[in-house]
């Protein structure tokens, strides 16, 4: 059974398409990265699956089963975002949330709860700072503290919206390599919101990439494609492969937003970083 | 000293410290989310309408604790509608609150009961707490410290991580109304003791300042819940010894006190305890957006 199964599926609202007609099945274990400018409909779509948004037309399953709301079949990590520095919230409280911040009473923890926010702690590498307040924490430690969160209920399938943005390049490396992992060892789909590609390239197996309601799927290297890109945009794109790294590139540029576009000066900039910085704040 | 220990045998002593302590428990319960939720602002809005509200109260009824819960909760109501950013709310607050207090002067012009009445109202009655509002406050402790408990957990997720609470399916919406109502009632009770204009004493300060001792959410508000006892009794107690200075000066000097030591001496001051020291802090975010 595939984690996720998308048929004839369709998101509008009002008469402004998002997707329309989408099928796609995710096995269980792939990776799969949502690309497409901003308002494309990316976080629509995560939204849809984590059972908060309904679809306009078709069928969406998590497991087998319409998305339910608060399910411990999804884990959820979102962006990045800074805390307040006096939060009382210290980064193992953030990853308990995930297993049961939705149920009344309390905090009080078991013996078991205990263990297992803690195990799921050390699976994500974080037990130097688990107990530190989470406002003081970088923001690379908070993702991985994000990731604990949603992999602690044990799901099928780890949404993530844009988890990188606002992180530095070592700990973006860092933290795709931890999804990845993690994905891997439990077999774990993956739907990955992003506009940046390149980070998680060497990870992704396939692409969904969304553009003004049409939408196209297939492994990178099928849909990132000149060819295949002007179609979707409806103009000229060019997308160029400079030592493995993705750079899209628009006749007008106002028309992309990412991968690519406005941003390309930073890819080269992150080229020179990466060997630099390889494994630098990334600590394990 | 022991003008204090003689008075401790009269209901009027004993009336006090039991609605010092009912507050103060209140208080304290929900300083540590007011402080998480960044709506010191809005306890403030709520109290200072709970003035015109008891203004209102005292014109048509004679009942100021029943018009101070009136306008609480219609602030609390407004407060709602208004909307979750953190920002637009702050300045309708400001607005709303300079116009209500505007009311309340008016309201109080034209009454003609005892002069004491508004300074009560504004700068608490602690001594002056009769056997019904005594029940009232004790039946207002209870329900907020039920329905506290009782959401505890989901408000805390809601007020740390909205996002990932709402779709870890947490109502995070209808908690917010249950926490408004909960602030409404509490800052009713609480100007009973130091008054609609100094609530912010025991609705913040006791928060503020255990936060500045623990990380831990159940810790802080354990404290925060402690610090608002000492403040709340303890100034009463002061107050039993003194004959000139009410007892409100004594608690937001109290709770002001533990503040400034917690922020003093407070272990979180400068302390970071975490081990991969390459890391930066959140705050320096370097590359792409």
């Amino acid at each position: 059974m595939p984690a996720v199964r998308l048929h004839d599926a369709s998101m509008r609202f009002g008469a402004r398409v998002l997707f329309e007609h989408l099928d796609l099945e995710i096995a269980p274990g792939e990776f799969l990265a949502v690309l497409g400018p901003n308002g494309s409909g990316k976080t629509t779509l995560l939204r849809v699956l984590l059972g908060l948004t309904r679809l306009s037309g078709g069928v969406v399953e998590i497991d087998g089963r319409a998305p339910k709301r608060g399910s411990h079949d999804v884990g959820y990590v979102p962006q990045q975002r800074a805390f307040d520095r006096d939060l009382p919230i210290r980064g193992r409280d953030l990853v308990r949330f995930g297993l049961d911040g939705h149920r009344r009473g309390l905090p009080f923890s078991s013996a078991s709860t205990r263990a297992r926010v803690d195990g799921a702690i050390r699976s994500v590498g974080a037990e130097a700072y688990a107990s530190a307040p989470i406002g003081l924490l970088s923001g690379g430690e908070q993702q991985r503290l994000r990731i604990a969160q949603a992999l602690i209920g044990d799901p099928h399938v780890l949404l993530c919206d844009e988890p990188l943005l606002s992180l530095d390049l070592a700990h973006q490396q860092a933290v795709s390599e931890l999804i990845d992992t993690r994905r891997r060892e439990t077999n774990t789909a993956v739907v990955f919101v992003t506009h940046e590609i390149n980070p998680i390239l060497p990870y992704v197996d396939r692409v969904l990439y969304l553009v003004g309601g049409r939408t196209a799927v297939g492994t990178p290297d099928e849909v990132l494609t000149s060819d295949g890109l002007s179609d979707l945009y409806g103009t000229d794109v060019d997308v160029l492969n400079v030592r493995g790294r993705i750079i899209v590139v628009g006749s007008d540029d106002t028309a992309l937003t990412e991968p690519g576009g406005h941003h390309h000066h930073h890819h080269a900039a992150h080229h020179l970083d990466t060997h630099g910085h390889d494994g630098g704040g990334a600590s394990h | 000293m022991t003008a204090t220990v003689l008075y401790l045998d009269q209901p009027f002593a004993q009336h006090a410290l039991i609605a010092g302590a009912l507050v103060a428990v209140t208080c304290g319960l929900i300083g540590p989310f007011v402080v998480t939720r960044g709506m010191a602002f809005a306890v403030h809005g709520t109290s200072e309408l709970a003035f015109t509200g008891a203004a209102a109260g005292l014109l048509i009824d004679d009942n100021a604790i029943g018009g101070a819960l009136i306008g609480a909760l219609i602030v609390a109501g407004v407060i709602a509608a208004l909307g979750a950013r953190e920002r637009e709310r702050d300045s309708a607050i400001g607005v709303i609150l300079a116009f209500g207090l505007g009311i309340g002067v008016l309201l109080l012009g034209y009454y003609r009961g005892f002069a004491t009445a508004a300074t009560n109202i504004l700068f608490g009655n602690i001594f002056g707490v009769s056997n019904d509002q005594l029940l009232t406050l004790v039946a207002i402790g209870a329900f907020v410290v039920v329905v506290m408990t009782f959401v505890f957990r989901p408000l805390l997720f809601a007020s740390v991580d909205a996002d990932v609470a709402t779709a870890r399916g947490v109502p995070v919406g209808r908690l917010g109304l249950v926490f408004l109502l909960v602030l409404a009632l509490t800052v009713t009770a609480a100007a009973q003791v130091v008054g609609t204009l100094l609530v912010l004493s025991l609705a913040i300060t006791p928060a503020a300042a255990a936060q500045r001792w623990s990380p831990n959410p159940l810790a802080v508000t354990g404290l925060s819940i402690a610090f608002a006892l000492v403040a709340a009794d303890g100034g009463i107690l002061a107050s039993l010894a003194s004959t000139t200075v009410k007892p409100s000066v004594f608690v937001t000097s109290i709770s002001f006190g533990i503040y400034l030591v917690s922020r003093l001496v407070g272990p979180r001051v400068s302390h970071r305890n975490r081990g991969s020291a390459s890391d930066t802090p959140a705050t320096d975010m370097v590359g792409s957006a």
